[in-house]
């Protein structure tokens, strides 16, 4: 019973600030206070006709799909090594790939824009933000990937070896179609962390904010707030749907091979 | 049929870095035998096997099949399919897929495929198994699943992991049986690795004990359990008790005549009338090896059993329990018995076995007694006769 009774509190404590996003977002007026003053849709409408926004999105749509198809597959290369490979420092190597994962983002940031800047002397712009999201993403896919690839018996690709195919369509035929899901886990959840990423954002983005970098504009105008609520909302709601899709597909890849849940990212 | 060579091994060595996995294997398997490799874990057998299948590259020395020096050769290009120990099936394909997953690159037709997956899963008793998901079938339906993917594809040499080593007890003396029959059936050389001597005797036509990368020693089952080359061997196969002896000289002596026993006056009477007795019997001769065993007594074993060179020296003499005997009350035997105190009795059921003590010999010694109607188990602490037999001994050289 009392154990009961914190659950409850710790799950306020978690969801309680982004449950007020949805209540502001339809919320008719433009300060942030109850009582609530009547539901309105006019900040959804709003958003619909900034075109500011809209490019801020597109950019951050572009960068988020291209960090998560380079994460992904370079999580493919390392998961793939890690489960499969044998090499002298192995465990070390693969320690230190996954380090980038408890780094501060301002300090990748940070150290990024020097190097990019002050070091190869290039312009900032989408690219750069995607080479720092990769970095900050592969981590993530290889921790999902590595899941998926650990649960495959090493014998499979080689009894598809034994049985006449290239090493190439080994993996292809047995391997790919199993690691699927954890392919498509990676690629949904390094799609959100970098559509929501703002700090290294912020820092690298040339001409063209990101929607995250675009939002954190908007806040120096109170009256635009509610919009930037409204956009958080949506936000949110696309955020969770990626991820139960994300968890879905794990679940799927689980039961269609028959091992046991061992628990996922989610 | 005349055995002829289809894989030949010449001084191979495999090396994991400085581990020295393989020594020196000189080895000939026939075709259309079934061969196995039986060894404790870290043996090599594996190693022996996964080089064969071209998994492992050898290190040094030649590797034939059917002729063709094989190094170079992929395992996708070798003749030969694999059983691995975990089976390998593939999670996301059907029965049919599965079994028929060598053939994607033939130039048969869709039918002609289907006819012969179909074949093949009849043939592993399978069949009409084509649909299910291959996640759903039981340990013993996987094997036979592994076994139909590998068959299919009429391999020369067909190798086997440790193929029955995840079944149950039942479920795996029923596969025993119905790999004989199989490899009967299509004639392919089998390849078995095990570290169950068992099943090795059960199965195969011949035997490679492997010990730390070498082969202790080839031959059939019976020659591996009756004359093993060695303590290691003997320990390895079967029970068997061993015994400090001592190896003397051969000798060759005369058969001590049994005692007449004087006729009585009736047959007496009935003897032809002979007032020279006939031809003298020739003296029969046991030629052999004396060997002294303290506990036991003095010996004579074949010179063929006793290792050339180990004369006058000391060495281990092993006895398998089952050539040994209790002699029960009411029993009369005219071999060499020994007394013997029994020191702990472990009932099987059909059989019982016996560690009994005997005056001159440190460790109890194992004996087998069949569960025979009218035969006691005998209680601890009781003192009988141990029945032995000089021609059940194995002169070892010592270790």
């Amino acid at each position: 019973m009392k154990l009961r009774v914190y659950a409850i509190a710790y799950l306020i404590f978690l969801y309680a600030p982004i449950v007020l996003l949805p209540l502001f977002a339809f919320n008719d007026g433009t300060v942030i206070a109850f009582p609530l003053q009547g539901f309105s849709t006019q900040w959804f409408s709003e958003l619909a006709t900034t075109t500011a926004l809209h490019t801020a999105v597109k950019n951050s749509l572009i960068i988020a799909s291209l960090t998560a198809i380079f994460s992904t597959i370079l999580g493919v290369c390392a998961a793939r090594a890690g489960a499969m490979a044998h090499f002298p420092g192995k465990r070390g190597i693969l320690g230190f790939v996954m380090l980038p994962l408890v780094l501060p983002e301002i300090i990748v940031a940070v150290s990024l824009l020097i190097v990019l800047r002050q070091i190869l002397g290039l312009d900032l712009s989408n690219w750069s933000i995607i080479a720092a999201h990769v970095l900050i993403c592969t981590p993530f896919s290889i921790a999902i990937l590595n899941g998926a690839f650990q649960n495959i018996d090493p014998s499979l690709e080689e009894a598809a070896l034994d049985l006449g195919e290239s090493r190439w369509s080994a993996f292809r035929l047995v391997i790919l179609p199993l690691v699927t899901p954890g392919i498509i886990s990676s690629l949904l959840i390094s799609f959100t962390i970098s559509l929501d990423e703002f700090i290294i954002a912020f820092f690298l983005t040339g001409s063209n904010p990101t929607m995250p970098v675009y939002i954190w504009g908007l806040l120096r105008f109170p009256a635009s707030i509610p919009v930037v609520m409204a956009l958080g909302t949506i936000l949110v709601a696309l955020s969770i749907l990626l991820l139960t899709l994300a968890e879905i597909a794990r679940r799927r890849g689980l039961a269609r091979t028959g091992t046991k849940d061992t628990g996922g990212f989610l | 049929m005349t055995a002829k060579p289809l894989i030949t091994l010449k001084g191979v060595n495999k090396y994991y870095g400085d581990y020295h996995a393989l020594r020196d294997i000189d080895l000939t398997i026939n075709e259309g035998e079934f061969f196995s490799l039986l060894g404790p874990s870290g043996c090599g057998k594996t190693t022996l096997l996964r080089t064969i299948a071209g998994f492992e590259e050898v290190s040094s020395g030649v590797l034939m099949i059917s002729d063709t020096d094989m190094s170079g050769v992929p395992a996708n290009q070798r003749p030969t399919n694999m059983v691995f120990q975990s089976y390998a099936i593939f999670p996301h394909l059907s029965v049919a897929e599965n079994v028929g997953f060598g053939l994607r690159k033939s130039a048969m037709s869709k039918a002609e495929k289907a006819t012969a997956v179909e074949d093949a899963l009849q043939m592993v008793g399978l069949a009409g198994y084509g649909a299910r998901a291959a996640h759903a079938l039981s340990g013993g339906q996987r094997q036979r699943v592994a076994l139909a993917r590998a068959l299919i594809l009429k391999p020369k040499v067909l190798l086997l992991d440790e193929p029955l080593s995840a079944l149950d007890r039942k479920m795996r003396e029923q596969m025993q049986v119905e790999l004989i029959k199989l490899q009967r059936d299509v004639g392919i050389t089998f390849i078995l690795v095990t570290h169950d001597q068992e099943e090795a005797l059960v199965m195969s036509d011949r035997i490679a004990v492997m010990f730390e990368g070498e082969i202790g020693q080839l031959g059939d089952p019976e020659d591996l359990y009756r004359r093993p080359n060695s303590k290691r061997v003997a320990d390895f196969i079967g029970l068997m008790n061993f015994l400090p002896a001592r190896v003397a000289d051969d000798v060759s002596e005369e058969v001590a005549a049994k005692p007449a026993k004087p006729l009585g006056l009736i047959d007496r009477l009935k003897q032809p009338f002979a007032p020279v007795s006939g031809p003298k019997a020739l003296p029969e001769y046991k030629l052999g090896v004396e060997v002294q065993v303290p506990g036991l007594g003095r010996a004579i074993v074949p010179t063929s059993q006793v290792p050339k060179g180990l004369r006058q020296a000391e060495c281990i003499v092993g006895i398998r329990p089952e050539t040994l005997s209790l002699l029960f009350a009411g029993e009369k035997t005219d071999k060499q018995t020994v007394d013997a105190t029994i020191d702990e009795v472990v009932y099987y059921g059909d059989m019982t076995y016996y560690d009994v003590r005997i005056e001159g010999i440190a460790e109890p010694i194992r004996l087998a007694m069949k569960n025979l109607i009218g035969r006691p188990v005998l209680e601890v602490g009781v003192t009988t006769k141990v029945i032995w037999d000089e021609r059940s001994l194995v002169v070892l050289a010592p270790e």
